[in-house]
């Protein structure tokens, strides 16, 4: 029997038995949605980490010297965590040394960040994300003012108590007014506001608007980082290709800084949108994994249900397997219609999985702030294991058809 | 068609002694069945049934012929064999000129595919399938392309005046009209033998008639025809009917015999 007739006959026995056949497609349409929603999220997680996060978190052709990692993915063991601890901090005073080794044309600014209770005559305190910068911080950030001003060179350098603060940050201390001008407390020390930054929306439902950058001279920085020291120096070079040349110049200065030995591991770390997007890839093989190995169990049992009614279905169909044999069908026959039957059932069932797999997808991108997208290859990859499923659960049922010997399958009621 | 009554030729018992006689030849082809010293037996939990114990029998091609005999003596196996359904314990069973009782699984459906045309008491259809798919479903199965099956499933049914029905599920037709699909079935591969098993034993004897009055027609346009029954009625329509008794041939005679006792048939 050619292989059209065989699937025209598979459709023709779904139809008549909707209800059964929507049962038998339940542990697949359910095994294989999850499938693609779970791919769908962690797809759209990379492509908003390559596209977004990488952009807004570290900057373009950006890297930034730190004594470990921020966005990589953490001390393997507790002993590499505690030697990160040893390391030794970074100054300000380390600035003109990083910065005599770059190329002309390189921007650079130390950075302090901690989170810090704010308040304003307005409203309640609240935390915000204080920054103490200075140098290009706002031109390598691409930050810019919706209204009022950046700092200028002389208040960066006198240290003048000027903040320029975020969108949310001016929205919740000064709703309905206008905050140019107006006093602004971090740690209970008064600034005045001088500039709205633009919107810069969230990542992973965490809000960039929630900031206030103030000058690095100016007492911010003793309320961000008590010690003294600075929590990295951000440096952004004209050229991708001037990244390589200008991260090993400043390896080199700081080694010889710290006078370490040639063998001797480095004791700082320069952080690229690649090193914290490797440390995504790793994230996503692992959420792949753990994602995929539940709806993997559901295919499983989906491939259970279709064999069991596989096996129902032959014994309820003896008696046409008997007429189709006496008819001329061969062994071979009746195992193909068997195993296409499978096939196509659970190849349907993995087209509606993948239909409502995608409506899932769009749901907890809608619901949550988890970004989707649904990747094409994980379409056909879900159809081929929908089908993969039902021939594996058919071959059973199939063989045991194809085996039934034809005058006891036509005396059969 | 040819003359309606024009006698088809019957095959002699000295003929037939003469082709079953000489074990490992192959017959003339008009010999469209010849079996020799055909022997089956079944294992019936532990017991030994020895079903066929022997049987030679030879059918010319256009014969009709009926097959009778008490159940129990072996008919049915017979119809197995002869229908390429079972194979036999020993013996050979030559059809058409090949040497079927020697061939694989695969081989025996392709031989019931081109040379058996079976028609059941049971009628045996796709109770889900329109009478034009059931009489398609051996075309299938000869790897017929769909617009040439169609066709020939249609003249099939028009045949035996269903061409009205072709659309019709088997529940929405007569038994008699059922059966006409199933003959139409049989018929649509152009077999070399037509086997019918009770093709009566499930429909009223007006019904009964009109299914005889087919197998006549076919008869006389050359079919040879195979029909077990255990109605001596049925059997009388056949030109020939051969006796099972325990498993061995008891009597194989023309029809001539039984001509003065047959009520009028429709020739």
């Amino acid at each position: 029997m050619p292989f059209r007739e065989a699937i025209w006959l598979a459709l023709a026995q779904i139809r008549v038995q909707k209800l059964k056949s929507f049962f038998t497609l339940l542990g697949v349409t359910i095994g294989v949605m999850f499938l693609i929603a779970v791919i769908s999220i962690v797809q759209g997680m990379s492509s908003y980490m390559e596209n977004d996060f990488a952009a807004k978190m570290l900057g373009v052709n950006t890297f930034t010297l730190r004594r470990f990692p921020w966005f990589g993915d953490g001390a393997g063991t507790e002993e590499e965590w505690r030697q990160w601890q040893r390391r030794p901090r970074f100054y300000h005073s380390d600035l003109p040394l990083v910065a005599s080794v770059l190329p002309a044309g390189a921007r650079y600014a130390v950075e302090s960040q901690e989170f810090l209770q704010a308040s304003s005559q307005y409203a309640r305190p609240k935390q915000v994300e204080a920054h103490a910068v200075d140098g290009d911080y706002f031109t390598i950030k691409k930050y810019d003012v919706a209204r009022g001003r950046l700092f200028t060179q002389q208040e960066a350098t006198l240290g003048a108590p000027v903040v320029v603060i975020g969108d949310e940050v001016a929205k919740y201390f000064f709703r309905d007014l206008d905050p140019i001008g107006r006093e602004f407390r971090v740690r209970g020390i008064p600034y005045s506001v001088i500039g709205i930054l633009e919107k810069q929306g969230s990542v992973f439902g965490l809000s960039l608007d929630r900031v206030a950058i103030a000058p690095f001279n100016s007492p911010l920085h003793r309320s961000t980082n008590p010690r003294g020291d600075v929590d990295g120096i951000m440096v952004q070079l004209p050229t991708a290709l001037a990244m390589t040349d200008a991260m090993e110049s400043v390896r080199e200065v700081m080694r010889g800084r710290r006078k370490l030995r040639p063998g001797e591991p480095d004791n700082f770390f320069m952080e690229t949108s690649a090193s914290a997007l490797a440390f995504m890839d790793k994230l996503k093989s692992i959420m792949t994994m753990a994602g995929t190995a539940f709806p993997a169990i559901g295919l499983v049992v989906g491939g259970l249900v279709i064999m069991n009614i596989m096996l129902v279905a032959v014994a309820e169909r003896t008696r046409e397997i008997g007429i189709r044999k006496s008819l001329g069908a061969r062994s071979k026959d009746i195992l193909r219609q068997f195993i296409v039957e499978a096939a196509t059932l659970s190849t349907l069932g993995a087209m509606v999985g993948i239909v409502l797999g995608i409506l899932l997808a769009k749901a907890i991108e809608w619901k949550t702030p988890l970004p989707a997208t649904v990747a094409p290859w994980s379409i056909v990859m879900a159809t081929l294991l929908g089908t993969v499923v039902g021939i594996v659960s058919g071959v059973y049922p199939a063989k045991r058809a194809a085996a039934l010997d034809p005058i006891e399958a036509l005396r059969k009621e | 068609m040819t003359a309606i009554g024009k006698e088809a030729p019957l095959s002699t018992t000295a003929e037939r002694q003469a082709v079953t006689n000489v074990p490992g030849a192959a017959p003339d082809k008009d010999w469209v069945i010849v079996t020799r010293g055909l022997k089956r037996e079944y294992d019936m939990g532990g017991e030994i049934v020895r079903a066929l114990r022997g049987v030679d029998v030879a059918i010319r091609r256009n014969e009709y012929v009926a097959i009778m005999g008490p159940s129990g003596s072996g008919k049915s196996t017979l119809m197995n064999l002869i229908g390429c359904l079972d194979t036999p314990d020993a013996g050979e069973y030559w059809l058409s000129g090949m040497l079927v009782s020697e061939k694989s699984e695969d081989e025996l459906a392709r031989v019931r595919n081109r040379e058996i045309g079976f028609v059941f008491q049971t009628f045996n259809l796709l109770p889900r399938a329109s009478a034009l798919h059931n009489v398609e479903l051996p075309l299938v199965y000869a790897g017929v392309p769909s617009d040439e099956r169609k066709r020939r499933a249609t003249e099939a049914l028009e045949r035996v005046q269903l061409g009205d029905r072709i659309h019709h599920r088997p529940n929405e037709l007569s038994g008699g009209q059922r059966q006409r699909v199933a003959i139409a079935r049989a018929l649509v591969n152009t077999p070399t033998i037509l086997l019918a098993d009770e093709p009566t034993g499930n429909l009223d004897s007006t019904t009964s008639e009109e299914i005889m009055r087919v197998f006549e027609g076919l008869s006389s346009e050359g079919q040879t025809v195979i029909m077990v029954t255990h109605e001596p009625d049925i059997a009388a329509h056949a030109r020939r009917v051969i006796v099972l008794r325990d498993g061995l041939i008891s009597s194989d005679d023309r029809r001539e015999r039984f001509t003065a006792s047959l009520p009028a048939t429709g020739r």
